[in-house]
This record gives structure tokens, sequence and C-alpha cells, in this order.
């Protein structure tokens, strides 16, 4: 945990210039220098790789998602997905497999939880071993 | 071998989502729910520089996955603190604990000196005790 992001706010240039320590154009100016692109290029680009992570990961909605990755709308979030990854959010999801595929939920758990909820004999009180 | 994930159990997974990623700052890193399975929800946060290990958020279950005995076994173990524990380490224990107190944390202890370098405890919405610690290297490294 060295750095506690604050809740609710993703980094912006301003942050970035912070922890380096420098005015926000010379940090812009020394980044594009040092790493070829802008740092706001390169916050968009991080936030957009977050946002195909949840896609893949989880069962939040697009509007969810653009959220939380600190995206302000979802038109934007859309434009700029599609910009990078050749496709819509929606797309994208539709075409991988379903989060459920990518959560590694352990056998044990499944076997636990998958039973069936309903029985007709009484053995409610006694516990599976997971 | 590697540690990939741990299990804490919690209260309410939505409590715990928001605590683990807005006070905490940590990340979801996976959030799926199975109706195959009774709905269960396999929920993953772990630190935003820490990709591949995570803490799941489990909920309780009742019957049939477990008695109603053993859930209030864990129920009682969490409501005293001693389910479970995270061990965190931070490079600013200080100005971590003073930003997690900004965000409404509550500390069991502050931040103290030990002899292996300086930490302090607080809990998560379900009682979950974590320990954020700050480790000083012995001066002859």
């Amino acid at each position: 945990m060295a750095f506690v992001p604050p809740a609710r706010h993703l980094l912006e240039v301003d942050d970035l210039a912070r922890a380096a320590g420098l005015s926000k154009a010379h940090f812009s100016r020394e980044f594009r220098r040092t790493f070829g692109e802008s740092p706001y290029v390169y916050l968009q680009t991080r936030r957009l790789e977050r946002a195909a992570a949840l896609l893949r990961n989880t069962d939040h909605s697009v509007a969810e998602i653009c959220l939380e990755v600190g995206l302000q709308g979802v038109g934007s979030f859309t434009t700029s997905f599609k910009r990078m990854y050749g496709v819509t959010p929606t797309e994208y999801r539709a075409a991988g497999a379903p989060a459920s595929a990518h959560a590694v939920v352990p056998a044990c758990v499944v076997r636990a939880y998958g039973r069936p909820q309903h029985r007709t004999i009484r053995e409610d009180s006694s516990a599976i071993q997971t | 071998m590697k540690i990939s994930t741990a299990q804490l159990w919690v209260h309410d997974q939505d409590e715990a989502l928001a605590f683990y990623t807005e006070k905490l700052g940590f990340e979801v890193r996976s959030d799926v729910t199975l109706p195959e399975m009774g709905d269960f929800r396999w929920l993953t946060v772990s630190p935003p520089d820490q990709e591949d290990v995570a803490v799941v958020l489990m909920a309780i279950p009742g019957p049939p996955v477990m008695d109603e005995q053993t859930t209030r076994q864990v129920e009682e173990l969490m409501a005293k603190g001693f389910s479970g524990t995270v061990f965190l380490t931070t490079d600013d224990c200080q100005g971590d604990y003073e930003q997690l107190k900004a965000r409404g944390v509550e500390f069991t202890e502050t931040p103290e000196e030990r002899p292996y370098g300086i930490d302090c405890g607080f809990r998560d919405p379900s009682g979950n005790s974590l320990r954020l610690t700050e480790v000083k290297l012995p001066a002859n490294v």
C-alpha cells in the first residue's frame, strides 16, 4: 500500500505533477519527452485498460464501469474505448467469455454452493466440508 | 507456488466492497454473480499495484452450505475481531493513517513505533482486523 489513492478520486495529471514535485506544464513536457506520450493520454490508456479488465472480470454494467474508472460519460467512454479496442464496450464484453468463465471460483466453493438448494430429505443441519 | 487469493468473511458484500475500494483504495479484481450457484457472488479486491494477489470478500453462507450453528459461530468470531486479519505494508504508515482516518476508517490502534517499524490497526465494517505496517530495515543491511 505504498500509495493510497483518495476515495473515488482517480488520478489526474495534476496529481502526477504534484507527486513528481513539478509544475503541471513542466511535468507534461518532461513526461512526453521521456515516454513519448502526454500524461493525459497515458492516464486515459490506463483507464481504458482497467475498463477492459472490468468488462472481462466482472458483471458490472457498462455505465458502472465507466464511473469506476473515472470517465465522465458513457458516450465519450464508448467512443474512446472503440478508438483503442476497435469495438464498443458492449461488443468487447459480448465477444469474450462471460465473466463467470474468467472468475477462478475454486472447485470446493462450486461444490458447496452449486449444490441444489432445495432438498426433500432433512440435511440442512449438516455442513458441507469445503 | 504463489499466493493468489485469501478469504475473508464479510457481513455484506456491497458494504465490504465500498470499504475496500472507496476507503482503502483497492481495486475490484473480479465480481461475478452465478445464478446457477444460488446467486453466489465471487468478489475479489486487491491493491492497485498487486494484480496477482487478491482477497475474496465472501458472504457467510447459510444452510445447506453452512449449518446455522457454524454461521453463528463465524459471526461471533467476526464481531470479536478474531475471524481473520489482513496484514498490509506501506512506506508511509503515518501518512496513510491520516488519509484513512480522514475518510472515516475506524482505527483500533494509532501508529506506534515497534521493534520492526511503525504500525497501526483498524477494522473493516464486518469487524475483520487489518494491520498497516511500515517495515524498518535493519540498520546493518
